[in-house]
């Protein structure tokens, strides 16, 4: 555990992706088995312990510490864990911080009623820097800026073995990563993991440069789709057996039962999950009440029935078909679709279109009528490789819709904006009322996040906690994906993916947007 | 005791003022550093250490008159005694005992309880009312053990031998203190100083407090400097100054050290918990220890402070005296 804390306080505060990777790899290369799999297991985001929630932690510090002082500090802190890290009271406990493994063994096997003794026992035993690696730990926290590509990039390092090799096998190996390390030392063959068992790392667009890239780019070359407004997902339709990824490798069949019971065929195939009755897209935020639970439940399924619109295909059979280009690929997934009538998988159509501008115009068409997301370009003779490839897929978004809003809320941030009035709730008129149509928290600069923050402490007529209505006088223009019904604001509408585009300090707060103008945005379904 | 002393450290039957910010006829300073010691006062009382630096950093004429005075020696006024006792903080820094009509009045200005080679050791002043300094007065503030702060230094000067690590230290009293730190712990080797730091450690060794072997960063060629220890003011940390250093790792010596986010926000590589300021524990501990009934809390974070003594049943009072280095932030 002291390498594990020394290791967590080095990546926190290195600023050099390349430094992180050295330690990690020197982490890997000098720590033993099991310890560096569960510590990998941590730092890729795999391991996180349910039941040590920060709200439980905060309790049992509470006990310890006087709750005012508490809060006083961890106002200054801005960080709950480093918070009850150095406040924590005592210290020297009676036995030294277990091994990592072990720590995790215990975090797991501690019944809940125990966990407050363990918690605070542990807490006594550790030094500082361990304490603050530890509550991290149990909270499942981290958030130290590691990415789970870092940390396979650091194996790579340190085994001088290919990284592409290592994501192949990647999402089939289970933790602590024993036959991984094992092959990364060279003591044993490299896993043998079969396609059906596992998660095929996705190949992902590039935004398009409406400026710089269609002057380069031959529209013969590419064909186009609807990008649609679901989530991404790889379906392995192995022997008997189907499984349903997300796009980060996560197993989410469970949720879907009546999309991997329903479908029948072998290979691994790319698309979007979508949900809809007669395979007919319903907004994003149907699908996100399915999304939120771990399984459907009946009445779920039957409200909001999914189904995949399949764009790729990346097994046909047991081939691996990747290295071929995108056209062939097309011909065998539309070969697949004619072997046999699917009821939750459909074809992604493409689109044709002569040239840029005519995409152009069919891309807002679908944008205004359809509420399609935009469309993606793929090149046809790309072979599919996981990763970012630049110049193969590209994604062109529609124009963000754009709305003037009244800001009506401010709370303080967390971490770096902790001393900053930085999450905004702003609000739309309906007759001489203002009401909340969204929440949004990046789009400005730090210099205008200053000047924010100082007008919302100038302008603030009450405080709730964190919490500070102002003078409903400041409009901003709101840039946002999309409008939606949505019954769980007053308003009645959500935005997805709200942004501050511009601060409008020049516009008087009674010539921002009514709430109808919002209400225009929301597709037809 | 208010009619002895006014909130902002007047002491009224004599006419004097405890660090002022204001030039004053006459003046009591605790120690040297610029929050504490300015220019330009008519008459300055102080130890003979305090005295020196003021006079190095601002000239021999930094004020009419200089009346030195040695630690436990009192000096009497009509019917106020005034007597300097060691407040731990840098060399030379005294806490203010002030004694009228058999009332005890201690000012601490800044001070630690931590033994430290480089200053005269902290003596508790039993007092009707205590004066304290807060400036890591939230019980976040735990400071470790200096030693093992130094021991992470070497480490990383073992595990990195190619990499310069410049330490940003306040030039006086942090810089000397981290100095004679790594020579208890028996670094032999010559440490570099950025410019800024050379009178201060010069006027140490004066007034008897080896350093060691020490060069002028400047004048050093590359090659000397990868692997070494360099001294600089946390100001030079981040500018063109240090970026001439092989590959240097970044690294700071303050109590504030101990928040990961201060050191993020500074980009400080390797942060070092070295304060020349009570924790919080001591902070609750002087309280305790020195028996006092009123606690006044000045220079730092005083509404925590001001609720523990009240919780403990104390009168407590905040000062709120403008001035003060915010949060302390150069020590
Ligand atoms: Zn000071
Ligand atoms: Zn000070």
């Amino acid at each position: 555990m002291k390498r594990f804390a020394q290791l967590l306080e080095t990546l926190a505060l290195t600023p050099s992706r390349n430094r992180k990777i050295e330690a990690l790899a020197e982490y890997f290369a000098t720590t033993p088995d099991p310890d560096r799999g569960y510590a990998l297991a941590v730092l890729t985001g795999a391991l996180s312990f349910a039941h040590i929630k920060p709200a439980r932690l905060k309790e049992v510090v509470l006990a310890e510490v006087d709750p005012h002082l508490f809060a006083l500090s961890y106002d200054y802190v801005g960080d709950l864990g480093e918070t009850i890290a150095l406040i924590w009271p005592h210290t020297g406990g009676t036995r030294a911080l277990p091994a990592l493994s072990d720590l995790i063994e215990l975090l797991n096997t501690t019944a809940k009623s125990d966990v407050a003794a363990l918690i605070t026992e542990l807490l006594t035993s550790a030094a500082i820097n361990e304490r603050w690696a530890l509550v991290k730990l149990a909270t499942g926290g981290l958030r130290i800026g590691i990415s789970e590509r870092l940390a396979k990039t650091a194996l790579a390092e340190m085994s001088g073995i290919d990284l592409k090799e290592i994501e192949e096998i990647w999402h089939g190996i289970k933790m602590p990563y024993g036959a991984l390390f094992s092959w990364l030392e060279g003591k044993s063959p490299k896993p043998d993991i079969h396609h059906t068992a596992r998660f095929h790392p996705l190949m992902l667009s590039n935004p398009i440069d409406e400026e710089r890239d269609f002057d380069l780019l031959d529209p013969a070359d590419f064909a186009a789709e609807w990008k649609w407004d679901g989530i991404r997902v790889q379906l392995i339709l192995g022997a008997g057996e189907v499984s349903l990824f997300s796009r980060t490798g996560e197993d989410i069949g469970a949720a879907f039962p009546d999309v991997t019971g329903s479908v029948f065929g072998r290979g691994v195939l790319d698309g979007e999950l979508l949900v809809g009755h007669a395979l007919v897209p319903a907004p994003f935020n149907a699908l996100q009440q399915r999304l939120n639970r771990k399984t459907a439940t009946e009445r779920l399924m039957a409200e909001h029935p999914g189904f995949i619109r399949v764009y790729d295909m990346l097994f046909d059979g047991d081939a691996d078909i990747r290295a071929l280009p995108w056209s062939e690929r097309r011909q065998r997934l539309e070969h697949f679709f004619a072997s046999g009538a699917q009821t939750r998988l459909d074809l992604s159509e493409t689109i044709p279109f002569a040239d840029w501008a005519q995409l152009g115009a069919i891309r807002r068409r679908g944008a205004d009528e359809n509420g399609h997301e935009g469309v993606m370009i793929k090149l046809r003779s790309a072979p599919y490789v996981p990763g970012r490839p630049k110049g193969n897929w590209y994604k062109w978004k529609r124009d963000p819709n754009l709305v003037d809003a009244v800001l009506m809320y401010a709370q303080r941030g967390h971490g770096k904006r902790s001393s900053y009035y930085s999450d905004f709730t702003f609000g739309a008129w309906r007759g001489t009322e203002l009401v909340p149509i969204g929440k949004a928290y990046f789009g400005f600069t730090d210099a205008e996040l200053r000047q924010l923050d100082k007008w919302v402490r100038t302008h603030t007529i009450q405080s709730f906690g964190p919490v500070r209505e102002v003078e409903k006088s400041l409009v901003f223009e709101v840039a946002f994906d999309s409008a939606q019904l949505s019954t769980r604001h007053k308003s009645g509408v959500a935005l997805r993916f709200p942004r501050i585009n511009r601060i409008r300090w020049d516009k008087p707060a009674g010539e921002a947007a009514q709430l109808a103008e919002v209400e225009a945005l929301i597709p037809a379904t | 005791m208010a009619q002895m002393l006014d909130r902002n450290l007047h002491i009224r039957s004599i006419d004097a003022y405890i660090d002022p910010l204001l030039p004053r006829e006459r003046a009591i300073i605790t120690h040297g550093h610029a929050d504490h010691a300015r220019p330009g006062h008519s008459k300055v009382l102080a130890t003979p250490d305090t005295i020196a630096i003021m006079q190095t950093r601002y000239g021999p004429d930094c004020a009419g008159s200089f009346q030195p005075v040695g630690f436990g020696e009192p000096v009497r006024i009509d019917e106020t005694t005034i007597t300097l006792y060691p407040a731990g903080h840098i060399l030379g820094s005294a806490q203010v005992l002030i004694e009228q009509g058999g009332l005890r009045v201690v000012v601490t200005g800044d001070y630690k309880r931590l033994p430290d080679r480089t200053a005269q050791p902290f003596e508790l002043v039993e007092c009707d009312l205590l004066v304290t300094e807060a400036t890591f007065g939230l019980p976040v503030f735990q400071h470790p053990d200096p030693a093992d702060e130094i021991g992470r230094l070497l480490k990383s000067l073992a595990d990195h031998p190619a990499r310069a690590h410049v330490i940003g230290a306040y030039a006086l009293g942090k810089a000397q203190r981290v100095i004679a730190l790594l020579r208890e712990a028996g670094y032999d080797r010559p440490i570099y100083l950025h410019g800024a730091m050379i009178r201060l450690c010069a006027l140490y060794e004066e007034r008897g407090i080896p350093l060691g072997p020490l060069r002028y960063a400047t004048e050093a060629d590359k090659a000397e400097l990868a692997g070494a220890v360099v001294i600089a003011p946390p100001s030079a940390l981040k500018d063109r100054w240090s970026r001439r250093l092989p590959d240097p790792v970044l690294a700071m010596a303050s109590g504030w050290m101990s928040v990961k986010q201060r050191a993020r926000q500074r980009g400080v590589e390797l942060p070092l918990v070295i304060s020349d300021h009570v924790d919080w524990p001591e902070l609750t501990q002087t309280i305790a220890d020195c028996r006092a009934e009123t606690v006044w809390v000045t220079h730092g974070r005083e509404d925590a402070l001001v609720y523990y003594c009240r919780q403990m049943g104390l009168a407590a009072e905040p000062l709120n005296i403008q001035g003060y280095e915010d949060e302390g932030e150069e020590e």
